[in-house]
């Protein structure tokens, strides 16, 4: 039997699945962001005339898989199984897009981390030979995600300049067992990290020890620097979490000040667009990795990529009791080569 | 990192928030808030003018607001308002208009029992419980120094 195993965490893939087709789908505010030209449907109506948001959310994710699907030139029939989750409580939106979608589906909560989350768990279906090709989606609504999580829209509050903006959106990635790349080729599933934040405004503070840990460890067993990739981007710790990642990896003996991002600060313009931190949410890595970073990676602008979506493990009412927020990264390393 | 401890990383973690614009949000507060009790004064000396007596242009002006507060949030503008005035719009009477009427058009979907009726007060319902609680208390204190007198 190969050994997959790698270091304490990492999985190293012996035949890398490969992304055959990918997706994206974003509301109107986003689709006045600096990436409006990777994503291929920008919605001009967020409800997409559904009569509330969470159908809404569900529809723009059932639409991401199947455009995914033509992207990929396959039909459903090629694929075996369906790797979901998203942000609502009971990840209905995902479970209704799965009602929609006849294949055997895996619902996964991992907060915002759920984009890393299905594509590590669809690489191992994959790579493991227990499918040919699976679909790994997620989706986030920005008001179906405040209702549930802050206040009602109408309500005139002020947002702390910590606070982030949940972006409207799905995101969908075919793997294949067979394919010309990208292909996953790492995987570095990460553990919960909670230094005790108990601030829903402040995710990026949360979220970002979890980062770090996850994406340390990744070096310690993959071996690799910060210089051997072209882009390391986590997925929505947004200007506070950000610097807190720059510095503290610093601290690691780790100098990510060349080529480290995030997500949640590419997606919008934050002085324009008014989103403090940045953007959030299951969709927020989902949309920037399966538009903008995928097609960077197609046009040989971008070889090597490590993503890190960063999930918060709270709930409103762990909130409420006091609780602080457990966070979660999970990484994944997209090459256009297979080692 | 896990050389940090709990507290060691919450504070760190406290330095990195940009700090708020105290100074411009106690402005704005001070001129939004400023304003809607202007507007108020404005309302009040008009009824006045109707020789209505003290306590029903005080209850008419309150109505008056508290129906500015509401449709403004029905049209979605109160939203804006709040966001640039903070407290100055929160704490007059058309805020909490606001803090009712946001809630139950929000949760118009999920019906009018469990929906609209039973989310109207997740916002304004501390206030209620605390202010009507705070004006008993309050009520029986000044009975306890003024009996007898």
């Amino acid at each position: 039997m190969i050994k997959k195993r790698i270091g304490s965490q990492t999985i190293k893939f012996p035949n890398p699945p490969s992304i055959i087709g990918t997706s994206s789908i974003v509301g109107p505010k986003e689709g006045d962001g600096p990436l409006k030209d990777y994503f291929d449907i920008i919605l001009e109506d967020d409800t997409w005339a559904q009569e509330s948001f969470e159908k809404a959310e569900a529809k723009i994710q059932e639409e991401a898989i199947k455009l995914a699907i033509s992207n990929a030139n396959i039909s459903m029939n090629d694929l075996q199984y369906l790797v979901s989750g998203d942000l609502l409580n009971q990840i209905i939106s995902s479970s209704y897009t799965a009602r929609q979608i006849t294949l055997p589906y895996f619902g996964l909560y991992g907060a915002c981390s759920t984009m890393t989350e299905s594509l590590s768990i669809g690489s191992m279906i994959v790579e493991g030979g227990f499918a040919d090709k699976v679909v790994c989606a997620t989706s986030s609504h920005f008001s179906s995600a405040e209702r549930q999580f802050r206040f009602p829209l109408e309500y005139g509050s002020q947002r702390s300049f910590a606070s982030q903006w949940t972006v409207t959106g799905a995101g969908a990635t075919i793997l294949s067992a067979t394919g010309e790349g990208p292909y996953i080729t790492y995987i570095t599933p990460g553990k919960i990290k909670d230094f005790g934040i108990t601030d829903t405004n402040n995710m990026g503070g949360a979220m970002a020890p979890a980062a770090i840990d996850t994406i340390s460890q990744h070096f310690k067993d993959t071996g690799y620097n910060p210089d051997d990739y072209d882009l390391i981007i986590t997925g929505d710790l947004g200007l506070v979490g950000k610097r807190i990642v720059l510095d503290l990896m610093r601290k690691e003996g780790y100098d990510l000040s060349q080529n480290y991002t995030d997500c949640g600060i590419k997606i919008f313009d934050g002085v324009e667009q008014d989103t403090h931190a940045g953007g959030s949410g299951c969709a927020c890595s989902a949309v920037v990795f399966n538009g903008y970073i995928y097609k960077e990676m197609l046009k040989g602008n971008l070889n090597r990529v490590l993503l890190i979506s960063t999930g918060a493990l709270h709930s409103p009412i762990s909130t409420l009791q006091g609780e602080s927020i457990p966070g979660i990264a999970h990484a994944v390393t997209i090459d256009n080569l297979k080692d | 990192m896990d050389k940090m401890n709990n507290k060691e990383y919450q504070k760190y973690a406290e330095q990195k928030i940009p700090k708020p614009t105290y100074f411009k949000n106690i402005i704005n507060a001070f001129l939004v808030g400023g304003t809607i009790c202007l507007i108020g004064q404005i309302i009040r000396n008009i009824l006045f003018r109707f020789e209505l007596g003290e306590e029903s242009v005080a209850s008419a002006t309150a109505i008056i607001l508290v129906f500015i507060g509401s449709f403004l949030t029905g049209i979605g503008v109160y939203d804006t308002i709040g966001k640039i005035g903070g407290a100055g719009a929160a704490i007059p009477i058309t805020g909490f208009a606001n803090s009712i009427v946001a809630p139950a058009m929000e949760y118009k979907r999920e019906g009018l029992i469990f929906g609209v009726a039973a989310k109207m007060f997740t916002i304004a319902g501390p206030v209620l419980v605390y202010g009507i609680g705070s004006s008993v208390v309050v009520g029986i204190l000044y009975l306890m120094f003024t009996a007898g007198r």
